[in-house]
This record gives C-alpha cells, sequence and structure tokens, in this order.
C-alpha cells in the first residue's frame, strides 16, 4: 500500500466519522424516541420517485448535449460550457423564480402557449419539482459526461475514422462503453442530491403532498424540535443513500480499452448534415431551458447592483474566501480518496465518498453544534464549520470527476510508474498532476462554487457580522428588497461562476 | 490540510473581534440583518449605557433548546405567541419584569415571562392594477373567487404559516378543513418562507400572498408604490405578536433587566415601524410614520393565546394537510 493509498484510507475514515458523528450527537442529545409516523411511508415514496425520474430525465437530456459539445468546435463554445454549469450553483430561490418566470402561470411559455390558443401548462405540483431537479442537475450530468467524453483518447478516435465506422459505430464501440463507465455513478449522485432536496419540493410542489424525507427533517428539527426523529429520518437517508451506492458500484463497469498517446484529437466524425442539425438544435435548446431562468430573474438585479451598500461585498469577500478553503480541502482529500478507491479493498472510499451527499445538510449542522457547544461559542465557528461541511457535501462531485480518471491513469500508467520506481510526491508531480489536472480543477471549480453559494449550514451557526453572500440574499428578500437580493444573486452567480473558470482555466490547459 | 487549518483559525478571528461581555442577545435573522429593527436598536440602547450588544442570529427556539442550560444567550427576542409554550416549558427563562399598561395592541397581555415587542396582523396581500374583484370577506374568498390565486407559507415550516392555520380554524371552526379544501385548487403554491411567496407575489405569478396588514406600508413609504393593499376581513384577522424573554441564568441580570425596560420605550418602539414593517406594541398613533396611517386595518383582532395555540397546534396541522389533500 502506498502512502497515498494509506492517507485515503486515513481520509475516508474521517470523512466516515464527519457523517456519523453529528448523527449520533443529534440522536444522543434527542429527548425520548418517537419513532416513524404512518404518514412517512408516503414521503419516502414521492422522494425516491421524484429522485429517480428527476435523474433519469437529467441524463437523458444530459448524454446528447454533452456529446454535442464534445464533437463540436464553435466560437464561444468555452462560454457555453461555463454557463451551463450555473444553474447547479444558483440559491433555490433564485432558481424557482427563474423557473416561475419562464414556466409559471404568467411566464413566457404560458404566454406563448395563449397566443396559440392552448391551454397553460402548470408548473405547480410533481411536473414543477421535476423541472427543477432536471434544471439544476443536468448540467452536472452535461459537465461530468463531457468529462467523460473528453477522456476517450484521440487514438481510439483516429482509428475508428480509419476503419470507417459510421456515427452509430462509434457510438456502439467507443461511446457506449464510455457512457457504461460513468453513467451510473453519475445517476447516483443526482438521485441523492434530489433525495435531499427540499425547498425546491415545496415551493413547486404546491403542497403537502411534495413532502420529502428533508423537509420532514427540517419541519421535525425547526417546528417540533423532535431531534429523535430528525436522526431516525437522518439515518433514513443515509442508508439510502449507502444502498444506492452499492448497487451503483456493481453497475459501474470498467470502459477496457488500451491506453493511448494521451493527446487530444479533433474528432473526425462529426460530419454530416444530420449531426450537425441534431447537435446545434441540442445546445441551442439546452442553452434556451438552462439559461433564459437565468438571465430573466438575474436582469432585473443588474441595475440594482452599483447600489449595493459595503456590507453586501463585504459578505461577498467571505464567501470567496469560504468557497477558497473549501475547494483546496475537498480536491486534496478527493485526490488522496480517489487513490484509495483505485487500490486493494477501495470500495469503501467510493461508498464513503458518495454518501455524504445523502447526509442531510441540517442533521449535520445540528450535529456539529451540538459537538463544539461543549467545547467552544459555536458561533465564533461558524466560518470554519461552513467551510468542513462544504467540503465534504462537495467530495462526491469531485470524486465521480476524479475516481474515473485515476482508474484510467492507474490502469495505463500504473506498470510503467511501478516499473520506474516511481512514487511518492515525485509520482504525483510527474505522472498525477499532469494527466489529472482536468477532473482535479474540476472538482475544485465545482467545489468553489458550491461552497460559495451554500446557504444551508452558515444560517444554523451565524452572527450578524458574519454573513456570507447566500445569507444575505435571503435577508435582503425578507426585508421586501427583491431588487436588491436579485443584485446579490447576480454578484453570487458572477462569484461562482468566476471561480468555477478560474480553477477549470487551470485544468484545461494541461491538454487540448 | 495544515493550510486549511490556519485559514480557517483566520476566519474565526474575524468573527470574534468583540470587547468584553457584551449582552448576547438572540434574535431571527431578519430582525437582527442590517436591513431590520436590530442594529438601530442596538445603537440606541449602547447610547443609554457602557455596554455592548451583541446579536446571535437563527431559528431562536430550536437553538435555545439544543444549549439548554449550556445558552450564552441574556436575552431571547422574535419569540412568536405560538411558539411562546413551548419556549415556557424549557424552563429557562425569568418574569420580565416590565409594567405592561397602556399597550396600543388590540389583544390583553397577561404574561409575565414574554415581553411583546411588536405585532401585526396575518392577511393576504394585493395588486390594485391584478385584482379588481377583491374578496369582502374570508368566507367570501373561501366560497367564490374561482380564480384568484395564493400563494401561502407551509404551517409545518413558517410561523406566518402556522398563523394561518390558526385563523382559519378560528374563523371556520368544524368546517377548517373543509375550507382549506375549497382554497386548495386557487393555493398555486406553498413555501417554506415568507420570502419565496412574496417574491412569486411581487412577480406577478400570483395574485395574492399570505402575508401582513403593514406589508402595503413598505411599498407605500419604501417605494413610493400605493398598488399594494390588504384585503380586510370583517371575521377578524389572527394576530402575530413577537415577544421578548430574558434568561434566568443569564450572567448580566441589570444589564439584561436593562434591555428588558428598553423594550417598551418610545425610543424601542418608534424605531419598530419602518424597521421590522410592523406595528409596536406601545406607541401613540401620533408616533407613527405618515404611511401607516393611510393602511387600511381590520377592526376585530383574533388571537389564541400561547397555551391555547400549543395545544391547537396539531389540530390546525392536520386541517391543513387534510384539506390540501383533498385536491
Amino acid at each position: 500500500m502506498t502512502t497515498g493509498t494509506r492517507l485515503g484510507h486515513i481520509a475516508t475514515g474521517a470523512v466516515a466519522a464527519a457523517l456519523l458523528l453529528p448523527l449520533g450527537a443529534v440522536a444522543w442529545r434527542a429527548e425520548g424516541w418517537s419513532g416513524f409516523r404512518a404518514s412517512d411511508g408516503h414521503v419516502l415514496w414521492f422522494t425516491l420517485w421524484q429522485a429517480m425520474v428527476s435523474a433519469a430525465l437529467s441524463i437523458l437530456l444530459a448524454v446528447p448535449v454533452a456529446r454535442a459539445l464534445a464533437r463540436r468546435r464553435f466560437p464561444g463554445r468555452g462560454w457555453v460550457v461555463l454557463l451551463l454549469g450555473a444553474p447547479f450553483i444558483l440559491p433555490v430561490i433564485v432558481a424557482v423564480l427563474g423557473l416561475v418566470a419562464v414556466f409559471g402561470r404568467t411566464g413566457a411559455v404560458n404566454t406563448a402557449l395563449g397566443w396559440a390558443d392552448l391551454g397553460p401548462v402548470s408548473i405547480y405540483g410533481w411536473q414543477g419539482v421535476i423541472l427543477a431537479h432536471v434544471f439544476f442537475n443536468m448540467p452536472l450530468a452535461t459537465r461530468l459526461i463531457l468529462q467523460g467524453w473528453l477522456a476517450v483518447p484521440g487514438e481510439r478516435l483516429r482509428l475508428a475514422a480509419s476503419l470507417g465506422f459510421a456515427p452509430g459505430d462509434t457510438f456502439r464501440l467507443l461511446e457506449w462503453p464510455m457512457l457504461r463507465g460513468v453513467v451510473p455513478g453519475i445517476f447516483l449522485v443526482i438521485f441523492l442530491i434530489c433525495t435531499t432536496s427540499f425547498a425546491v419540493a415545496l415551493a413547486l410542489g404546491g403542497g403537502p403532498r411534495a413532502t420529502t424525507v428533508e423537509l420532514a427533517i427540517y419541519q421535525a428539527f425547526r417546528f417540533d424540535f423532535d431531534l429523535s426523529r430528525a436522526a431516525l429520518l437522518g439515518a433514513v437517508q443515509l442508508c439510502l443513500g449507502g444502498a444506492a451506492a452499492l448497487l451503483s458500484l456493481r453497475l459501474t463497469l470498467p470502459s477496457g480499452f488500451g491506453a493511448g498517446l494521451d493527446r487530444a484529437v479533433p474528432r473526425w466524425d462529426s460530419g454530416g448534415w444530420g449531426l450537425r442539425v441534431q447537435d446545434s438544435a441540442a445546445i441551442l435548446l439546452a442553452c434556451l431551458f438552462l439559461l433564459l431562468p437565468m438571465v430573466l430573474v438575474l436582469s432585473q438585479g443588474a441595475l440594482a447592483v452599483t447600489g449595493l451598500p459595503a456590507s453586501v461585498w463585504w459578505a461577498a469577500v467571505r464567501s470567496l474566501a469560504v468557497a477558497l478553503t473549501a475547494a483546496l480541502a475537498t480536491t486534496a482529500l478527493a485526490f488522496v480518496m480517489a487513490q484509495a478507491a483505485t487500490g486493494a479493498r477501495g470500495g469503501w472510499a467510493e461508498v464513503i465518498g458518495t454518501l455524504s451527499v445523502a447526509a442531510s445538510p441540517l442533521v449535520l449542522g445540528t450535529g456539529l453544534y451540538v459537538l463544539l457547544l461543549p467545547v467552544v461559542n459555536p458561533v465564533s465557528m461558524a466560518l470554519p464549520v461552513t467551510v468542513f461541511v462544504n467540503a465534504v457535501l462537495a467530495l462526491p462531485f469531485a470524486l465521480r470527476a476524479l475516481i474515473p480518471a485515476m482508474r484510467d491513469l492507474d490502469r495505463d500508467y500504473g506498470r510503467l510508474s511501478a516499473s520506474l520506481g516511481l512514487g511518492g510526491l515525485a509520482w504525483v508531480r510527474l505522472v498525477a498532476l499532469p494527466r489529472l489536472r482536468r477532473p482535479l480543477g474540476f472538482a475544485a471549480g465545482l467545489t468553489a462554487a458550491l461552497a460559495a453559494g451554500d446557504l444551508g449550514v452558515i444560517a444554523l451557526f451565524a452572527s450578524p457580522d458574519q454573513a456570507t453572500l447566500p445569507l444575505v440574499l435571503y435577508q435582503l428578500m425578507g426585508a421586501y428588497r427583491m431588487e436588491d437580493a436579485k443584485a446579490a444573486a447576480l454578484i453570487l452567480v458572477a462569484l461562482s461562476l468566476g471561480l468555477f473558470w478560474l480553477f477549470e482555466r487551470g485544468g484545461r490547459h494541461a491538454g487540448a | 490540510m495544515r493550510s486549511t487549518i490556519t485559514i480557517a483559525a483566520g476566519l474565526t478571528l474575524i468573527g470574534t473581534a468583540v470587547a468584553a461581555e457584551p449582552l448576547t442577545v438572540y434574535a431571527p435573522d431578519y430582525f437582527a440583518s442590517e436591513w431590520g429593527p436590530g442594529p438601530a436598536i442596538k445603537a440606541a440602547f449602547e447610547a443609554s449605557c457602557s455596554c455592548e450588544i451583541d446579536y446571535v442570529t437563527g431559528d431562536v427556539l430550536p437553538r435555545l433548546r439544543l444549549e439548554g442550560e449550556r445558552t450564552r444567550a441574556d436575552v431571547v427576542i422574535g419569540l412568536n405567541t405560538d411558539d411562546a409554550e413551548r419556549a415556557r416549558a424549557t424552563g429557562l427563562f425569568a418574569p420580565h419584569n416590565v409594567d405592561t399598561m397602556g399597550l396600543t395592541m388590540p389583544v390583553d397581555w397577561e404574561d409575565d415571562v414574554f415581553l411583546p415587542f411588536n405585532w401585526g396582523h396575518t392577511a393576504f396581500v394585493y395588486d390594485t392594477t391584478r385584482v379588481d374583484d377583491v374578496p369582502d370577506s374570508f368566507r367570501d374568498l373561501v366560497d367564490n373567487h374561482p380564480d384568484l390565486t395564493l400563494a401561502i407559507q407551509d404551517p409545518r415550516t413558517s410561523v406566518s404559516g402556522l398563523a394561518m392555520a390558526l385563523w382559519m380554524h378560528r374563523v371556520f371552526g368544524e368546517e377548517a378543513t373543509d375550507a382549506w379544501a375549497a382554497l386548495a385548487p386557487r393555493i398555486v403554491t406553498v413555501t417554506k418562507g415568507w420570502s419565496e411567496s412574496y417574491g412569486m407575489f411581487t412577480d406577478g405569478e400570483v395574485e395574492m400572498v399570505l402575508s401582513y396588514t403593514t406589508s402595503p406600508a413598505y411599498h407605500l413609504i419604501a417605494e413610493d408604490d400605493d398598488t399594494k393593499k390588504a384585503a380586510i376581513f370583517p371575521e377578524g384577522h389572527y394576530v402575530m405578536v413577537e415577544t421578548a424573554g430574558q434568561l434566568a441564568r443569564t450572567d448580566q441580570p441589570d444589564l439584561a433587566q436593562a434591555f428588558m425596560d428598553f423594550i417598551l420605550s418610545e425610543e424601542f418602539q418608534s424605531i419598530i415601524p419602518e424597521g421590522n414593517w410592523s406595528l409596536p406594541a406601545k406607541l401613540p398613533p401620533e408616533r407613527m410614520p405618515e404611511g401607516f396611517a393611510a393602511l387600511a386595518m381590520p377592526e376585530v383582532a383574533l388571537i389564541y393565546d400561547s397555551a391555547e395555540a400549543e395545544a391547537l397546534r396539531d389540530t390546525v396541522i392536520a386541517e391543513f394537510e387534510a384539506g390540501m389533500a383533498a385536491r
């Protein structure tokens, strides 16, 4: 076992502790046990059902878009790829208002349908929940699948072209095996994200029937102060995540090709008008679906940006610090955990690393609060705790990008490295970092963006002078200042996307 | 990882550079934020003594219960009457020791632990440019107006949502579930908190939103917009009273009591109308800002005292769930 792998196992143990200790703390602090309620069956069913459909739709829609982006080069492609990542990091409240502006009762779609004399479509109900989840997660799926596509060595495509592969052959022999390798893991992550969301489900679900497990946890904690129930539901959510993670491990197949020369090569299978039209349509529709809601909301805030008080900008600075620290921590964690995951008995690193997306942020935050209380004033720890929780919660996304790449690295260069006796930091510097720059940059960028936009934990801990940008956004809204709130959202999106872009750029300059 | 710890430690310092032994006041986010009444109240109180107020924000009651005897709070502000019973049950609070004579509230006040500082009626707010046929009673809203769309807050996650459920129970009694079922097709969405609903309303997605009779004052005074109005129902409007309490185990009992005494002072109370956009608990009408005089106010104020509200909580939430499910 190498040092890296050993570190990876230690990190995995630490993450497992970080997930389970708070849960235990909440259960320990509970006064009496309440058990399940009759309505919990329905809650669980709705949670699973909507998460399943949302994840499946997100991926189905993401595949053509990712493929189009992988085989097309056009001016502004970088911008499209960047902006497509934006919905994922949008604060829920902003995304909901954006979706309502497009698909709502008085939104653009229904106005257009009205001109065409067609009946209105309703965004409220299960369809709204799924629409919002697809809006949030399809970009993530696109990005992760695109990573997979870009990882197909150029030699294979060159070979495919020289053998005269039709698009169907390329798909069957090159792209399908790649998808088999990456999609189950992506499906799992999105499925788990959708099981833990609740503000979306509530706002667009249209009523109590759209209750998810996370909402039941919030209710148990915030309204009933039933900590045993919160812990119980939190445990249910974790078990669900664990079961799903184990299942997806079994489904994931290694792509199983030899190594290439590790250089990007232009796609030679992208000619033909049919494919061109298909790809353009995929990219155009995705842009419309993902960008229109954001543009409609954020443009309302554009005018108010200059009028924002200095405190909002300070909140932005705080968010920036949180984002950078979390990105650093997650990337380091994910790097060693990915090494552990590719080594012997590495399955648990992958399972634990995926599990944290199924952890209820509310239970995690509350548990940490209970754990910190005897030791320090938790309020003084607001920002470090925010960094910590975000670092853990972003881990699954980072691992999703890193593990397949690390596996390929191990398979393609492992023997060579071993025969050269290359290990330790020399291996990291000469082999790992150059090959993994792209997924590492992606992981760091995504974590930074997510952490910048996170509201969950800071709301439990903060004092007014520690507010981060998302918290300020909610404060502005709570004080009737909707315009200012949208301006703050604009800054938040710019900040998150800026971070994402910077980290990604660092990664992309490695190769292609 | 070491650099992470260093940075994290640095971040901690940003938040803790405060002088010794301030008065720790737990307050909801909207109260203590820059855009709430908190900062002005802090400045006014600190001017009267050589002391300092330190706000701690978040969900006040869950935090208090989580901390129990360990709490660092000296005073808690922003507890709703509908939540007060649970706060009382913690046994952490001491009497407020403040004379409540001369309150300008439509309901009697006998609680000697929780001191009211502001109040407001729950109401449905609409835009006069979009709604012509305004319901003239709660019964009228429930029975007629099939095209009037509503956004409300979930009684299981929000205090204003709970207030509406209690309001429905008070007005419709045994028929509350039926009334919810009659409203359900028009309730476009149920949101986690007030902000999401109100945002949908100002964006034009719904015609009416569950808010307060004082909401139009914000638009009138801050935005010079007189198109937002609250529909007034003769059956009466449920009143939400926000209160403050002092902790029995505070290490600064004198300072805590001084703050409690400050709450009903004119200086504190005159910050409330335009600070919290609600009605002060004790302020003569002539001291109210101009815009508030123009507000339509209900003649009947409905409220359950904190013990009744606590006893009814499960009932009214069951009514909401049953009525909405029948949709």
